[in-house]
């Protein structure tokens, strides 16, 4: 094509060197505004940890998303690939809910049912039969 | 090569790849896939442990160092810097992949050897990043940091850290390497040769992959 079309050819080289150079200026903001956000946190406690982490997740997401659709070009390709790769990544998302989910119920366990806690445990036969759950 | 897509056409009858990608770029999809699930479940296993875990380390008071700058408190400053150097050399990889469309092996060589530059760049970064943190008592098996709340920390933070970190340096080794071949193969002129310069591609392929699994190693060891 760049032999036959030299101008075509030079226009399109540079429309996606351009696209390419974008999206490098989009993954560079968005880890500025991570590490942004970082430092707010540090200084002044805001926005508060839980917002903190829902933001870092939001935004790691959406730069694997550039990577992936641009540097990796699986937006430009048809359908039938784009999902043969990311239908299997499905299960990435019981994975992790299952996983952590397990990881917090083991924490809570560890607190709960430790010997000695909680007071109530103890109290209870004390207390006698009837009364409170 | 890949065939053009039209909007009638019947993908599955057979008689071209469904794809639309040679066997061998599909292929390395596929094998992404498989390693994207390996350090899904390292990362996953990390995540587990420490929602099973009442507190954990500050990673703003554990990576705070730069390499020169002494005792200055410094958090994320040095981190921020290896993501830079990965991201750059992502986009030399695109441009050494573009640079193979157009056949412009000067070009294609220039832009691998600057991807090549970077990764070894990373690497170096993180090696001091390791060393640093071994002097200062941390290693497999050993945890001189203490957890947000004051209590004596496990070792599954440096055990994860050093596990993952060095999991995904291994990878990034290794796609210097291949990157180091693939470049030996253009300066021969293999793929001039050839008539195209796909193997680029799948390279490539794999090295933006190592810089996914950077962005999600990132977010969960230095932000959350």
């Amino acid at each position: 094509m760049e032999h036959t079309h030299t101008a075509e050819g030079h226009a399109h080289h540079d429309s996606s060197t351009k696209k390419i150079w974008k999206t490098f200026w989009i993954l560079l903001a968005i880890t500025m505004v991570e590490v942004g956000l970082a430092f707010l946190h540090l200084e002044t406690g805001f926005p508060s940890r839980v917002v903190l982490n829902g933001v870092f997740v939001i935004l790691t997401v959406l730069k694997a998303f550039y990577i992936v659709s641009e540097f990796m070009h699986l937006g430009s390709e048809i359908k039938n690939l784009i999902y043969t790769v990311l239908l299997p990544l499905l299960l990435f998302v019981w994975f992790i809910i299952a996983f952590l989910y397990e990881g917090n119920s083991w924490k809570n366990m560890n607190r709960d049912l430790k010997p000695g806690t909680p007071i109530e445990a103890v109290k209870a036969p004390a207390e006698g039969q009837h009364g409170h759950h | 090569m890949d065939t053009a897509v039209t909007a009638k056409k019947k993908w599955w009858d057979g008689g071209y790849s469904p794809f639309n990608v040679s066997y061998g770029k599909l292929m390395m999809w596929y094998f992404l896939i498989s390693d994207a699930f390996t350090f899904g479940a390292l990362l996953i296993s990390y995540g587990t442990i420490r929602f099973s875990s009442t507190s954990w380390p500050d990673p703003n008071e554990v990576f705070r160092s730069f390499p020169g700058m002494g005792h200055a408190n410094l958090p994320l400053v040095f981190v921020s810097l290896m993501t830079f150097i990965l991201i750059m050399s992502s986009v030399t990889m695109v441009l050494a992949v573009h640079a193979g469309h157009m056949r412009d092996k000067k070009a294609v060589a220039k832009w691998l050897t600057w991807t090549i530059i970077g990764g070894a760049c990373f690497l170096a970064c993180q090696a001091w990043e390791w060393t640093h943190l071994f002097h200062e008592g941390a290693w497999w098996g050993r945890n001189p940091f203490h957890n947000v709340d004051g209590t004596l920390a496990s070792t599954n933070f440096t055990n994860f850290f050093f596990t993952i970190t060095g999991f995904h340096g291994l990878h990034v080794t290794s796609g210097v390497v291949l990157n180091i071949v693939i470049l030996a193969n253009v300066l021969k002129g293999t793929y001039e040769e050839r008539g195209h310069y796909e193997m680029v591609e799948k390279v490539g392929l794999y090295w933006h992959f190592v810089d996914l699994v950077w962005v999600f190693v990132f977010t969960c060891f230095y932000l959350l």
